[in-house]
């Protein structure tokens, strides 16, 4: 009896002990949180701040300072921005699709019995490891002919092997008796890549057409290499990069909105705050509906090395 | 005679696999063009190249764009900075997903649990331009970390352009950028733990603090050490945009990493040999460091990259 108290109260104590770890967990966490988060809405308060109040005000925001949405409008009056959006968006639909379309090929290929495929798929593996580097890279890219011209964006790094290597997993798990039945029916490769390897792969197609629109969106270096000649191309990134990392000036027809050129410079600076915002949000909204697909991704990627 | 007899199977397999030769075809364009012709260009790191002579004109001079490198005093800041940026980054970055994700598995509370997966994961999806373009915003002379750590601190001015702070702010954004969603596969490992273990250990009295660090981390051991490895394989190779897009010519001094240096060697100014010479010594040590750390790997934890 006095031993099963003992064992009772020893239960108690331990317990307690645990909630405590618990509570502390739930606050590290709940900062760790609030950490990760609060830049984020600082730009989304400075977003929807009066200029003037917004100058004045120093450290942290929890609110909008005041509340106006000129710097919203005067980025609505960025030409440069916006052909840079579209762009951007022709990049990635465009780019995406050429992505997948090779990248699909290579993954088809290196996933079927032939005699080359090892050498060839240690030729697409030493490309993730081995490169040429800027200049040559450069230089090729020139010699062709592309500089100042859409594939100069579109081409080069167009097949990720990292991804590839995914989607060759996801095609690997395809059970080999669907294909060989197929083949005994007279089916060709293509068929068989068309009707039966892509309708049973659509979870890792997700997770890759993904992983690249994702890149589209956030590229910035080639434009930056190969379009100085050819400025009405750049992307939205690069559009950002000088206006927000090297201060250049932003092209707000501040004429339009009737302020005194002493406040069209705080105007600017609220509309840099709204023109993060506004090249966010699209990933923002996205996001929580394909975040499995990404995590997914990650673990394949993750087991394959 | 082998050669034959490799010809007459090919062609053979040509035959029976043509579909798939063909499909190949893009494919090997692609590497062949932009992978393969660049890595001929390598050349011209061993000449004095010249772009009206083309690399075929151009003198070759051999080793000496290599060995001006070595010599020249910008050598041991670029590797000493690189060094630095990556080895700050492992030290202090390294283990702190691993924390995260045995401390948030502990959390019941499903929905909690999701919230701050998700919050955590979204700076991942903020592309480099902005969160640079932010960092820049927020520890300039205006910006609320400056004015935050101006008044805990006796430290003066911007951040962003004192070189002192330079590595502080680019490893504190690292990890805050990184560590939910390089928690993912700890999660992922978590998960795969067999639960009678925290049963056993729950029924002999284990507490829970006892059973994050004696059940969970050592599961965890075989991924860390694999992904320790491979990091560490990559040490070298710290990523070049963030670098690039926070630095200016004030914070050379601890700012300036190998890669933004063959950046401004081969486009500012121009002297394309030089960049691709030390490009090419980057990779070449790279691609050692790889190797080494693919075969320790393969020894430690039979797990390798190829």
């Amino acid at each position: 009896m006095a031993k099963n108290k003992n064992i009772i109260r020893h239960k108690m104590r331990e317990s307690l002990s645990d909630r405590i770890l618990v509570g502390v967990i739930y606050v590290v966490m709940t900062f760790l949180a609030v950490i990760t988060l609060y830049p984020m809405l600082y730009v989304l308060f400075a977003s929807f701040s009066d200029p003037i109040q917004f100058a004045i005000k120093k450290g942290l925001l929890f609110k909008p300072a005041g509340f106006s949405i000129i710097g919203y409008k005067s980025v609505m009056t960025m030409r440069t921005f916006w052909r840079g959006y579209g762009m951007t968006m022709f990049y990635l639909v465009a780019g995406t699709l050429i992505n997948m379309t090779l990248t699909i090929l290579g993954a088809y290929t290196m996933s079927r019995k032939f005699m080359l495929r090892k050498p060839i798929m240690l030729l697409m593996i030493f490309t993730m490891y081995f490169g040429g580097g800027m200049i040559p890279t450069y230089l090729t890219i020139k010699n062709m002919g592309m500089t100042g011209t859409i594939w100069s964006i579109l081409l080069p790094g167009c097949i990720s092997v990292y991804n590839l290597i995914i989607l060759r997993t996801g095609f690997e798990g395809i059970p080999e008796s669907l294909v060989e039945s197929a083949e005994m029916d007279g089916a060709g490769d293509l068929t068989i890549l068309w009707k039966i390897i892509l309708p049973l792969s659509k979870a890792s197609l997700a997770t890759i057409t993904l992983f690249y629109a994702v890149g589209r969106w956030g590229e910035w270096y080639n434009a930056m290499v190969y379009l100085e000649s050819n400025r009405s191309l750049y992307p939205l990134q690069m559009i950002l990069r000088e206006t927000l990392v090297e201060g250049q000036n932003l092209d707000v027809a501040v004429d339009v909105m009737g302020v005194s050129t002493a406040d069209s410079i705080l105007v600017k600076e609220i509309s840099k705050y709204s023109m993060v915002i506004i090249s966010t949000v699209p990933v923002l909204i996205v996001y929580p509906f394909v975040q499995k697909y990404f995590v997914k991704g990650v673990m394949i990627g993750a087991v394959k090395g | 005679m082998k050669f034959k007899n490799f010809l007459t199977a090919f062609r053979k397999d040509l035959r029976k696999h043509a579909a798939i030769y063909i499909m190949l075809i893009p494919v090997l364009i692609y590497f062949v063009l932009f992978c393969y012709r660049p890595m001929a260009g390598l050349l011209i790191a061993f000449e004095n190249y010249k772009p009206r002579k083309g690399i075929w004109g151009s003198d070759w001079v051999g080793l000496k764009n290599f060995i001006n490198f070595f010599q020249s005093p910008f050598f041991w800041r670029i590797v000493k900075n690189t060094l630095w940026l990556s080895f700050g980054t492992l030290v202090f970055g390294f283990p702190f997903p691993i924390f995260f994700a045995i401390l948030l598995n502990e959390v019941k509370n499903l929905r909690f649990k999701k919230v701050v997966q998700t919050i955590t994961y979204l700076p991942h999806f903020i592309t480099m331009v902005i969160i640079c373009s932010l960092i820049i915003q927020f520890t300039n002379t205006e910006g609320f970390i400056t004015t935050m750590v101006n008044t805990i601190s006796s430290h003066t001015g911007a951040l962003i352009t004192d070189e002192k702070c330079f590595r502080a702010i680019y490893i504190i954004s690292e990890i805050w950028q990184t560590f939910g969603w390089n928690s993912i596969i700890y999660f992922a490992a978590i998960s795969s733990i067999d639960a009678e273990q925290y049963e056993a250990a729950r029924i002999d009295g284990a507490s829970r603090w006892q059973m994050m660090f004696k059940i969970t981390l050592p599961e965890l051991i075989p991924t860390i050490m694999i992904l320790l490895i491979m990091q560490c394989g990559r040490i070298m190779s710290v990523g070049w945009e963030k670098a690039f897009l926070l630095q200016t010519p004030i914070t050379y001094n601890t700012s300036d990493i190998i890669s933004t240096y063959v950046y401004r060697q081969g486009f500012v100014e121009m002297n394309y040999s030089n960049s691709t010479a030390v490009g090419m010594f980057n990779s070449v040590v790279n691609l050692l460091l790889l190797t080494v750390a693919n075969s320790l790997s393969k020894k430690f934890t039979e797990s390798s990259l190829w």
